[in-house]
């Protein structure tokens, strides 16, 4: 019984431990952003690598979610004559939830992988030690532009996943299941109110900024040549999409929760 | 500055990674524009050493003095202030993939020192036809090179803001006899026309005995012998001798596990 207790004991101890060094490190990243020297091109080049790039990505998969999200809740609808919901349904686990949700989870897979995996190699192969050497500091030329690309790049996507997962459903929705375009339409914009769109936007904000940390933070941290950066790409990636998800349910209380 | 002050001087360094100590109170010295070379089996922590110095690595004990004045728990501000003295050339040449080689060179210019690019351009040429390559090959990136060309690049960005010291680690190794020989008379010449202090380390005799004025062994945490470059066959010492011969049978037994 007492070695049960002392493994519980000693694991979160260690999870208290790895909060602290991520908080740590977070803070670290952002501190850069407060006095100069700053890095606007780095930052700008991130922005387009983050968002540019992973918008076929995320248009697709946002268009097939709005599409599947139609035909879904038709057919549940229809059991109880409440077909007209579809529009609405849609339109709001779009924004509020299915957009932010899916773009981090592609943006986690995608660029949180390859950050992982850029800035381990720099580890292994001593660029990083390398850029200290130079009299530059490494969270701000390489932590710093990522955390702020993420934060600014997923809302910009969401938003054009929202876009794009609405008119999936609506496509569905009056070709395949015959709703009248102007009047699913009407609905649609009917029941959206401004905080649903805000409240899907705030997230994005908030899994861009933990895709590029963990992006980051794996990177950073990794060791042991090829295998290590191996190890951190998973890491980023298997720890981004728990912490989206984990981040998604703990906003979606603080905003809608009773 | 007091001409008696040495550049670089160590004493009492201790650093472990768990239980493992690695560098076991360290004490050597550095005068100004002289070249110091560290032999060392690998894993005897020479990397590590050099690490301690340029502030990559905390050490647990002991003190790092450059110019006399202490290194270790200085201010941010004060290192960045520091590291303006420095010049490091990795072992693997750790040039940045996603730049260009004139931007390689030029980076501690440009990022560190805030100089405009097109000066820092024309600095980052100069540097590289230093170290025998033209401006073509400051369009290419690193990937295009080869480990020659890439060391020398390593050692144009290590000289490009003109360091007082600079430190070369295995500057040698990976090469050939001849681009070895190419890239210590570089050293040479790039490190006497800057007036540099130089610490190298490397396990290349070769290399050892060309580019150092002075020699220091260090095995298992320990400098166990240092003195002029010239004096290093007669140093009666059995691990130098050990180490000089490449003799497997000696006082420094590899670790070698069974299969």
């Amino acid at each position: 019984m007492l070695d049960f207790l002392a493994k519980v004991g000693a694991a979160f101890l260690g999870f208290l431990a790895a909060t602290g060094r991520l908080v740590g490190f977070a803070l670290m990243g952002l501190a850069g952003a407060f006095s100069p020297p700053f890095y606007p091109r780095i930052i700008l080049r991130q922005i387009v690598y983050m968002g540019y790039y992973s918008l076929p990505v995320v248009g697709l998969t946002a268009i097939f979610t709005g599409m599947v999200l139609a035909l879904q809740s038709y057919t549940g609808f229809a059991r109880f004559n409440a077909e007209s919901a579809v529009a609405t349904v849609v339109v709001l686990s779009v924004t509020r939830e299915l957009g932010p949700v899916i773009a981090g989870l592609m943006v986690a897979g995608r660029v949180g992988a390859a950050m992982a995996a850029e800035i381990g190699t720099m580890r292994v192969t001593d660029q990083i030690d390398a850029l200290t050497t130079l009299s530059t500091d490494p969270f701000r030329y390489l932590v710093l532009p990522r955390l702020l690309a993420g934060l600014i790049t997923l809302p910009l996507l969401v938003v054009v996943a929202d876009i794009i997962g609405v008119f999936g459903g609506y496509i569905v929705g009056t070709v395949k299941l015959g709703f009248n375009p102007a009047s699913y339409l009407t609905q649609t914009e009917t029941y959206l109110e401004t905080m649903d769109v805000v409240s899907g936007l705030v997230k994005a904000g908030v899994f861009g900024f933990i895709v590029a940390l963990m992006g980051c933070y794996h990177g950073y941290h990794s060791r042991g040549g090829a295998e290590g950066v191996g190890q951190a790409t998973t890491y980023a990636v298997v720890s981004a999409s728990i912490l989206i998800l984990v981040a998604n349910y703990m906003l979606t209380t603080a905003f809608f929760g009773k | 500055m007091n001409g008696s002050t040495p550049k670089i001087a160590v004493r009492g360094l201790e650093k472990s990674f768990g239980p493992k100590r690695v560098l076991d109170g360290i004490d050597i010295e550095c005068g100004v524009g002289e070249s110091l070379v560290i032999i060392g089996g690998s894993g005897t922590g020479k990397s590590v050493f050099i690490k301690c110095i340029l502030g990559l690595l905390h050490p647990e004990a002991g003190s790092i003095h450059i110019d006399g004045a202490e290194t270790i728990g200085v201010r941010r501000s004060e290192r960045a202030r520091l590291m303006s003295k420095f010049g490091m050339l990795f072992q693997g040449a750790a040039l940045f993939d996603s730049l260009r080689v004139w931007e390689n060179v030029a980076f501690g210019l440009i990022q560190g020192r805030g100089m405009e690019r097109a000066n820092a351009k024309r600095i980052a040429l100069e540097k590289l036809a230093a170290v025998g390559l033209g401006a073509e090959v400051g369009e290419l990136r690193p990937a295009e090179l080869s480990g020659g060309m890439q060391k020398r690049v390593a050692l144009a960005r290590a000289i490009a803001a003109e360091p007082e010291i600079i430190f070369f680690d295995e500057p040698t190794t990976g090469l050939d006899p001849i681009m070895a020989d190419v890239i210590n008379d570089l050293i040479i010449k790039c490190v006497r026309e800057l007036g540099a202090t130089a610490v190298s380390i490397t396990h290349d005799m070769v290399s050892a005995r060309k580019i150092a004025d002075r020699i220091a062994m260090l095995h298992k945490g320990k400098i166990v012998w240092q003195g002029p470059a010239a004096e290093i066959d007669g140093s009666n010492n059995p691990f130098v001798d050990q180490f000089v011969h490449g003799r497997a049978e000696g006082p420094i037994q590899m670790e070698v596990r069974a299969v």
